[in-house]
């Protein structure tokens, strides 16, 4: 079967140019345009940016504990070191790379020409990224020029009342907040982006009932941030008013309740652990059948289970608030709901290993990063429901036990979820592919440093060591695994050194990709890598979940399954 | 059967009708849903610090029944709820009109709001940092006065449109999100009014 269309001679490219003379209509063109997939592009690469310098932040913290009584770094850099790598990481890096693959994956896996409203794309995605730079502009800006270094440092979760002014002088904390609004907005416009994309703008024949389960769960994702992110940016303006106007919200003297914020900030909190963990999700979804070489086992489940989390996430937020003396009736509700979000995760893990099962596996890179992401995912999912007992919790609150668990979810599951993505899309981007070899350097090398790493923190939380301190005293029993878990952190940075690399080098000396390097089914690689602007000449017109199968198996199509 | 990679064949078994929402109305329907999560956030802090001030005015010692400006809020619903017939019926004078009355209405209840301010302020020296009724009760008739603000600029600038015949009725879906967000605006004050002066005080 022919595999060669008028695609790129149906589309005037010269409509996405810039004016003037390169580099200025590079940059140009870079900075006005409302593609799609070039303002997905930017959040990914704006992203990266941020997990290298919140990367060196948590070298900085690991070098500081790998030894114990060490004064490699002061107390107060500390505080604004995990305060920084915290916030970075959650806002700056993790919300805006997975909204950049969906950005980048949505239209084009639905069949469209751009997203619904392109230029609220623009206006989020630069928003978001002001916030970014707002927040380490506090460097400099937070005490004037003159004080430099100052950044803000009340943890990524921000307590009441140190945030008040009086126990947080200066305007370090005026950034975190503002920094975060701005996120916020952004956050909830690409949602809205996304979800009016994904209602709106589906190619003839993408009923919801064919659409990819990547863009179901960016649908679900969306809905989340809605009613997740919305609370926070709330709680941002009342600190606002707290901080500048001279309003009680959080004000413990005048009779204002710290706990508030608390349930404030944990209801935007605990849905955002599955906004950023559902996009990961999505991509195991889309990767592992393909590497499979079966249709995904159990698609409505799927959907059901995405749909599941989405609601149960609403109603788990104060299991991190178990300490704070709630009473035994509500502890039971959350140790409750808590419990139960483990049944639609459940239902995920089994569909996926039910999609390995008897398939022919291809164990390349995405496929390897998949396989370590179910394992992960598993253990990040079996410690969190000993965290969710309110017992136990009573005795880790606080603790590295609970660092280590709430990093095997955002490392060992979502950050290997990006790598598999990240492997398995370049050659839809670029047009050309990443190289296996470095690609298995960068997985052992990850791999290897990411168990040395948290696998080993479990042991000093139960051994008593809280999060937060800056060192400690030696003989506790603190030391040896302190030690393992900076040797881990090396191995990790190695391993991102090399992936970094991977992406540069591959950019220019790949091999060329074709359309469709990995024998896959759904509508971004029925079209030229990289896409040609506006995406696809003619507008396709899908039959089923699987539309590229059907079109290279006219023999056996999909819709007969389904 | 058309056989290229980006027109995937589809069965030669006829047509399928393909329609799919507008999109300015799911946009729009997204914000509200974003928009309400916030406002729930500032009705809950309302409810949550009823009674708790440790020192004076109280809501009953103060506030009284914005009754007139209510009663203009949500008329307003009802008139541009008109104008986007008026305009779906192609009848462009009466669209004018209608977006007219509406803003007046809007620009009223905006008013007895600064009003209401004005008197707390002035006369009662109540204050966003006098007391938890204070800072509560300021962000959030703020936060939707705020709100109103923002419908009235979108409102104001379709009516000169409308004024300098530039609204048709092939905008009529783009009038019609816009009269959502403005029903929306009038049912959280319906929250607010329900919650501020009827069960807090």
């Amino acid at each position: 079967m022919s595999t060669t269309t008028p695609v790129l001679e149906a589309i005037d490219e010269t409509t996405a140019r810039g004016h003037g003379h390169p580099p200025f209509s590079v940059i140009y063109e870079w900075i006005t345009t409302v593609d799609h997939k070039k303002i997905g592009l930017m959040y990914i690469f704006y992203a990266l940016i941020f997990l290298i310098i919140a990367g060196i932040e948590a070298l900085l913290i690991r070098i500081q504990l790998a030894v114990p009584n060490n004064h490699f770094l002061s107390p107060q850099v500390f505080n604004q070191l995990f305060t920084m790598h915290g916030t970075t990481m959650v806002f700056f890096m993790g919300m805006p790379i997975l909204f950049g693959f969906g950005n980048y994956l949505v239209p084009l896996m639905i069949g469209a020409r751009d997203m619904a409203f392109p230029r609220l794309n623009a206006f989020s995605f630069w928003i978001s990224a002001f916030g970014g730079l707002l927040l380490y502009y506090s460097y400099i800006g937070a005490s004037g020029l003159y004080a430099a270094g100052s950044a803000p440092d009340v943890g990524w979760f921000a307590y009441a009342p140190l945030t008040a002014k009086v126990f947080s002088p200066g305007h370090s904390t005026d950034y975190w907040t503002l920094a975060i609004f701005l996120s916020g907005v952004g956050s909830i416009g690409t949602a809205l982006n996304i979800a009016t994309t994904t209602l709106c703008m589906r190619c003839k024949g993408m009923t919801l009932n064919r659409m990819p389960l990547l863009v179901w769960i960016y649908l679900v994702m969306s809905g989340l941030v809605f009613v997740a992110v919305s609370p926070l940016t709330a709680a941002q303006i009342m600190l606002t008013l707290d901080r500048y106007l001279g309003a009680h919200f959080f004000d413990t003297q005048a009779g204002g309740s710290a706990v508030l914020w608390m349930h404030f900030f944990w209801i935007f909190g605990h849905p955002e652990v599955y906004v950023l963990v559902l996009p990961a999700f999505a991509f195991m979804n889309e990767i592992i059948p393909v590497f499979s070489r079966k249709a995904i086992f159990g698609y409505p489940a799927m959907v059901a289970a995405s749909v599941g989390i989405g609601f149960i996430s609403l109603s788990v937020w104060a299991h991190h608030m178990f300490t704070v003396g709630m009473g035994p009736a509500a502890n039971t509700f959350f140790v409750f709901s808590t419990m139960v979000i483990s049944v639609p995760t459940g239902i995920k893990i089994f569909n996926w290993l039910a999609t390995i099962w008897g398939g022919k596996i291809i164990f390349a890179s995405p496929m390897l990063f998949s396989i370590a992401f179910l394992f992960q995912f598993l253990i990040a999912g079996l410690t969190g429901i000993m965290l969710s007992a309110a017992p136990f919790n009573w005795q880790l609150s606080a603790s590295y036990f609970v660092v280590a668990h709430f990093h095997y979810v955002l490392v060992g599951a979502i950050v290997f979820a990006l790598f598999a993505a990240f492997y398995y899309w370049y050659p839809k981007v670029t047009g050309r592919m990443m190289s296996e070899h470095l690609a298995r350097w960068h997985f052992w090398l990850f791999l290897i440093g990411f168990h040395l790493t948290f696998d080993f923190m479990h042991v000093p939380g139960l051994l008593g060591m809280p999060r937060r301190i800056y060192t400690y005293e030696a003989g506790r029993g603190w030391e040896v695994w302190n030690l393992i878990v900076g040797l881990g952190a090396i191995f990790q940075a190695a391993g991102l050194l090399v992936f970094v690399y991977n992406l540069a080098v591959s950019y220019r000396h790949g091999k060329k990709a074709g359309h469709d390097p990995w024998d896959a089914w759904t509508l971004e690689w029925s079209i030229p890598s990289p896409p040609p602007a506006y995406n696809f000449a003619i507008e396709p017109t899908v039959n089923s979940r699987r539309p590229l199968w059907d079109l290279k198996h006219p023999e056996d199509p999909d819709t007969g399954y389904e | 059967m058309i056989n290229t990679v980006s027109a995937i064949p589809i069965d030669a078994t006829g047509d399928i009708s393909w329609k799919l929402p507008y999109r300015g109305t799911v946009g729009m329907l997204c914000l509200i849903i974003a928009e309400s999560a916030i406002f729930i956030i500032f009705v809950v802090a309302y409810i949550f610090y009823l009674g708790k001030n440790l020192s004076g005015p109280t809501p009953a010692e103060v506030l009284e029944l914005p009754i007139f400006g209510t009663v203009c809020l949500l008329s307003s619903s009802f008139t541009v709820h008109m104008a986007v017939v008026a305009l779906r019926k192609n009848n462009r004078s009466r669209t004018t009109l209608w977006l007219g009355v509406t803003v007046l209405l809007g620009t009223i209840f905006l008013l007895t709001t600064a009003q209401e301010w004005y008197h707390l302020i002035h006369d009662k020296g109540l204050t966003i940092t006098t007391n938890l009724f204070g800072t509560t009760y300021y962000s959030l008739v703020g936060l939707h006065a705020s709100h109103v603000i923002v419908g009235l600029v979108l409102l104001t600038i379709t009516f000169l449109f409308s004024l300098g015949g530039r609204v048709h009725e092939e905008h009529e879906k783009r009038l019609d999100a816009l009269s959502l967000y403005w029903h929306f605006v009038d049912a959280v004050w319906v929250v607010v009014f329900t919650v501020v002066y009827v069960v807090g005080r």
